[in-house]
């Protein structure tokens, strides 16, 4: 547990002190929902039906800008050569830094979303449940995160294909938890349906997603 | 202790990088790999610690810890230090000494034995090319493992940051432990035999320049 | 003392360390007799008492977009004239105005609530304010991320003069667009349409902002300075070390 407990305050640490911490995904979150209405017209019904779509594919892209450097810093200055070569299992190595990523990417998020809620013009009890959606998925987006940032750790320019490999395999999350978050607004579905499942992928990603990174990392790394 | 590799051949990056390579190395005894670049030096290394793949022959380490795989129980020093800068010199070496499984790791001996017990609590970014290299070495004193592999040890380091290296090698040495080193040129331990990896012969006891 | 001693780092520490006190103590004073003022001032015939929030939330804005002028101001210092203490002010003014900008957005926001329904609407005025925090956001992230100050302070300086047209749109805005803000009635062409009773307040809190910004400005140049300080400290310690 030593091990995992050290490299888990250490990763939070360095995300803490380098690069403006936790702020710059929440800053870059609140810039995408900034953008939406010039995009669209700042007609607020339209922003409130839409909206919980909105945070959630805003807390989709910054999720996933900070998952390019999760290996690829280790890699470049040969700290994952010495993970590597540590007794902690891979697997568990990999979800730790997987909780790392959340607690400083994926939280802010939360903590930030009722404030965009306001300016999607999203009433408070629609605003409860959207953040409750985002609260069980973004673990989720993370953990899936974990595999593309594992396939392309080994290459310079890996944060596209990371884009291009893990959106895909987030959909069915981002299916549900916008579903969960209407269906609290509008109805008729029970808020309960769509949420369970959401639960459910989380609870599959934070499995099969530290498996399947520490599989690619011990390929990419050979 | 014994580190034996019988017939070892890598495959890398589509090509044989080494083939047909025997040698042992026992407690106390150091060995030197030489070549010309990208003759495999640092393949061999990394096979050795399980980063490359072994695409024929046997790698055994006799004597060792039979729950342990070869990597756990060996400290490998390459051409990164694996530092980040942010975080201070004792952070740095603490968690690595966390990570790396030792118990209660004598932080300040191990700065102090490369000289940088003065700096334990500025920032890595701030260190030189050779302080940092240093700091590194300083890892595998915090951590008590058998074997070290080290890859160009010396590069970098100064005259008297390289004495410094040499007394810890033979202390290493002296308590039983192993080191292979990949090298260009001597890194001050005496009488050291030496593989050179152009003709994968067997290991001759070569008696390398003194320093 | 001549003004060109203000670019020497030490006499400017010197300097900051005697005017701090007296700047915060005229702050405290002028900001107490601004908000008593405030406070007699005349209700609204329509929105009651709510209307006082305007003494809190139109100096805000105003200092909002003067801290941006006195970023852009360094700017120019630090890439036309190379001042020293350009970059220093420019790092320190960011937070500050951020912080203004964060004011007025948020006690607009509780003002317009029982005016409008709403918390928030996207016109234009409203926007191109929230893009003025969200550019004082991007100049301090980019403070952050840089290791270097020297060259934080060059990126950012570009980054603030093209930012700055951010202000005439703000200030415009109003009459460009068709907004649900209120037009301008203090500054305007043809003089202010406010009466006495309510300008006075204004102008006495606006003052009280303008000395607490100065104030806060200096100690967080005294802050940055030092903190540079400690950097080359830190510079000369790890090279000292053989």
């Amino acid at each position: 547990m030593r091990p995992l407990a050290a490299l888990l305050f250490r990763d939070m640490r360095i995300a803490v002190r380098v690069g403006g911490g936790a702020l710059m995904g929440v800053l870059f979150f609140l810039v995408v929902v900034t953008l939406v209405p010039f995009a669209v017209g700042p007609d607020l019904p339209l922003l409130k039906r839409i909206g919980p779509a909105i945070l959630w594919l805003a807390a989709l892209l910054a999720s996933l800008l900070a998952l390019d450097r999760l290996f690829a810093s280790d890699h470049e200055d040969g700290s994952l050569d010495l993970i590597l070569m540590g007794r902690a299992p891979l697997e568990l190595v990999v979800a730790v830094k997987g909780i790392a990523h959340w607690l400083t990417t994926g939280l802010p998020l939360i903590i930030a979303a009722p404030l965009t809620g306001l300016f999607l013009n999203i009433d408070p009890a629609a605003e409860a449940a959207l953040t409750l959606t985002l609260l069980v998925g973004t673990p989720a987006l993370t953990f899936i995160g974990l595999i593309g940032a594992a396939i392309a750790v080994t290459l310079r320019r890996g944060g596209l294909l990371l884009a291009v490999i893990v959106l895909p395999l987030t959909v069915p999350v981002l299916i549900f938890g916008v579903a969960a978050a209407n269906a609290a607004i509008t109805g008729p579905v029970p808020f309960g349906t769509p949420f369970t499942i959401l639960c459910a992928l989380t609870l599959m990603s934070v499995v099969v997603g530290p498996f399947a990174a520490a599989a690619a990392l011990r390929q990419e790394m050979e | 202790m014994r580190l034996c590799a019988v017939d070892l051949a890598c495959h890398r990056g589509g090509r044989d990088v080494f083939a047909g390579l025997s040698f042992a190395v026992s407690s106390g005894e150091a060995l030197a790999i030489t070549g010309r670049n990208g003759a495999g030096k640092s393949s061999l290394l990394r096979t050795i610690i399980g980063l490359a793949r072994i695409a024929h022959g046997s790698l055994t380490l006799e004597g060792g810890d039979p729950e342990l795989t070869i990597p756990e129980q060996a400290h490998y020093l390459g051409h990164q230090d694996a530092l980040k800068p942010s975080l201070s010199v004792g952070e740095n070496l603490q968690f690595w000494a966390n990570f790396l499984g030792a118990a209660d790791a004598q932080i300040r001996v191990a700065l102090a034995a490369v000289g940088l017990e003065d700096l334990t609590d500025l920032p890595a970014g701030y260190l030189s090319a050779g302080q940092r290299r240093r700091l590194s070495i300083a890892r595998l004193l915090a951590v008590k493992r058998p074997l070290w592999l080290l890859d160009e040890p010396t590069s970098t380091l100064d005259a008297n940051a390289q004495n410094r290296l040499t007394t810890l090698l033979e202390a290493h040495l002296s308590g039983g432990g192993l080191v292979l080193a990949a090298t260009h040129g001597p890194i001050g331990l005496g009488s050291v035999r030496e593989l050179r990896l152009e003709d994968a012969q067997p290991p001759t006891p070569v008696e390398m320049a003194a320093s | 003392m001549p003004l060109s001693d203000l670019a020497n780092p030490s006499r400017f520490l010197t300097l900051a360390n005697r005017a701090i006190p007296w700047l915060a103590g005229l702050t405290v004073i002028l900001l107490g007799i601004g908000l008593y003022q405030s406070m007699l001032a005349p209700d609204d015939y329509q929105q009651g008492a709510t209307v006082k929030i305007m003494f809190l939330h139109v100096p805000s804005a105003w200092l909002g977009m003067l801290g941006w002028g006195i970023m852009s101001l360094a700017a120019l210092g630090t890439l036309v004239w190379r001042h020293p203490l350009a970059d220093v002010a420019a790092k320190a003014a960011a937070p500050i105005g951020a912080a203004f900008t964060l004011l007025c957005l948020v006690t607009g926001s509780l003002w317009g609530r029982p005016e409008w329904g709403t918390y928030w609407v996207w016109d234009a005025r409203l926007t191109s304010e929230l893009i003025l925090l969200l550019l004082y956001l991007a100049v301090i992230a980019v403070w952050r991320t840089v290791e270097d100050p020297s060259r934080a302070a060059r990126a950012v300086a570009i980054l603030t003069i093209v930012g700055a047209i951010d202000l005439p749109i703000i200030k415009f805005s109003v009459d460009w667009w068709n907004t649900l803000h209120q037009g301008s009635s203090v500054f305007r062409m043809s003089g202010s349409t406010i009466d006495r009773s309510i300008l006075m307040p204004l102008f006495v809190m606006a003052i009280a902002f303008t000395f607490l910004f100065v104030t806060l400005q200096l100690a967080a140049m005294r802050n940055e300075i030092l903190r540079r300080r400690v950097r080359t400290l830190r510079l000369m310690q790890a090279s000292a070390v053989s």
